[in-house]
């Protein structure tokens, strides 16, 4: 707890996070040139799917990240209601055009992928439809900040939608899948495969660290050039914008 | 205890009484309800197997655009005449007193609509045999939707553009009663599976709505009153 007061501050995160960035990116760039690498020519053919499948190293991070976004989002969101923690208003302000773009690329990549395999850009698959879903929450969070214009009660107001959404995104999630099991079932499940292989997972789990990593990197970027926006008539911001100008 | 339900009850017949005297906007959802079901056969064609394929949806989507439509005045005006702030300020708990808003605003708008669904369904060429299912479902679905909406609609309060907004936060929140509601009346109408299981998932939403939502929005209104 000392320890949050003591970076909770936004003028120390800002200063820590400015350290923190560059081996951020860098960690970010390396895995995910290596991961890359290894996902498009290291890793075998699909003898089902040749070389469409490996949309999956860009897709299956995506899904995971606009997910795990959405849990960091409600829980920044909580900790900023309940101990009135401005960082972390701060944090889950800037997760949610994140999750939104990963929720998107998500969408985007898996319907690509669904062209070779459906034979069309869009089926109502149950991961998609959830997926279009959670976006749509995303999109609720983003318009409710943005039109709220006192930044406290904004931040309270959202986390309370955050959080009902954080509720509810389970409750959605099985009942898409119910939904969808009771119509017809897809031609081709695409994560139900009998195994993967070795060659293939090692590649699918160095780029979802780089993109958690991304996501990380992007986190403290945004959070750094919002904490300037909401202290720019503090002193300090005002040293260090005078300074380099 | 007395004194709190003896609270709860006020706040409950007050609001009929101000509903009532506004029945206009009582009458305005009910009315965007049948006019939205009556565009469905113009759009798609008068083919009563057509129709009846669609009506469970058609009735359903119908139902719960209405319940949003309706959710703007569920704390609007007691929000602008200052009553919202009293009840704030009363002994009893605010989870309480919105709990009976919530009651009051469903008896008004979710319970005629569920009663007037019939007429609708044999609009849509529903089979008799899912008639039923359909009030029932409704029944247990339409209260679920005014409780969940009733957080984003008080967290929009005093805010630009709040009307369309409310739409766009609790549309999403809704698939899940939207699914099952649909799901069981297509059941019933003999395009599936039973539909208790799907009605006793509504049952189960409900539950779940009643002990989460009056304390939700209650601390929604408590920001949007700061």
């Amino acid at each position: 707890m000392k320890l949050v007061h003591k970076y909770g501050a936004p003028k120390r995160f800002y200063e820590l996070a400015g350290t923190v960035v560059p081996w951020l990116a860098a960690l970010t760039t390396v895995l995910m040139v290596v991961g890359l690498y290894l996902g498009l020519f290291w890793a075998p053919r699909d003898y089902q799917q040749g070389n469409a499948y490996r949309i999956m190293f860009v897709h299956v991070p995506n899904a995971w990240m606009s997910m795990m976004a959405y849990v960091a989002m409600a829980v920044f969101a909580a900790a900023g209601y309940i101990w009135n923690m401005r960082l972390a208003d701060i944090l889950a302000k800037v997760t949610a055009p994140l999750g939104a773009s990963f929720t998107l690329t998500a969408l985007v990549t898996g319907s690509l992928w669904g062209k070779p395999m459906w034979g069309t850009y869009w089926v109502w698959d149950a991961r998609l439809t959830s997926e279009l879903i959670l976006f749509f929450l995303y999109v609720g969070y983003m318009a409710l900040q943005a039109s709220i214009d006192d930044a406290r009660r904004a931040a309270h107001a959202s986390a309370i939608l955050a959080i009902v959404g954080a509720v509810n995104v389970p409750i959605i999630h099985y009942s898409v899948y119910w939904w969808h099991t009771l119509h017809q079932p897809a031609s081709l499940t695409l994560t139900n495969q009998p195994k993967i292989y070795i060659t293939m997972l090692i590649p699918l789990i160095m780029m979802s660290l780089a993109f958690t990593f991304f996501y990380l990197t992007m986190l403290c970027v945004r959070a750094r050039s919002e904490i300037l926006w909401r202290e720019r008539n503090t002193d300090w911001v005002r040293k260090l914008v005078g300074s380099r100008t | 205890m007395a004194g709190l339900l003896g609270a709860m009850r006020a706040v409950f017949v007050r609001e009929l009484l101000v509903f009532w005297r506004r029945s206009t906007e009582v009458m305005t959802a009910l009315v965007f309800f049948v006019i939205v079901t009556t565009l469905f056969p113009l759009a798609i064609g008068p083919e009563r197997r057509e129709l009846m394929l669609v009506a469970p949806g058609v009735l359903w989507v119908a139902a719960l655009l209405a319940t949003t439509l309706s959710l703007n005045h569920l704390f609007a005006s007691d929000y602008q005449d200052g009553s919202l702030e009293q009840m704030l300020m009363s002994p009893y708990p605010l989870s309480a007193m919105v709990f009976s808003k919530i009651a009051a605003h469903w008896v008004l708008t979710g319970l005629p609509l569920a009663l007037l669904s019939p007429l609708l369904a044999i609009q849509l060429a529903l089979p008799m045999k899912a008639i039923g299912t359909l009030v029932g479902s409704l029944l247990l679905g339409t209260p679920t939707l005014t409780l969940i909406g009733a957080v984003p609609a008080a967290l929009t309060l005093g805010v630009r553009g709040g009307g369309v907004l409310v739409s766009l936060l609790v549309l999403p929140l809704y698939t899940p009663v939207l699914i099952f509601g649909a799901e069981a009346v297509a059941a019933s109408a003999g395009q599936g599976f039973a539909s208790v299981a799907h009605l006793s998932l509504l049952g189960a939403f409900l539950a779940l709505a009643l002990s989460f939502a009056p304390w939700a929005s209650s601390a929604a209104l408590r920001v949007s009153l700061d």
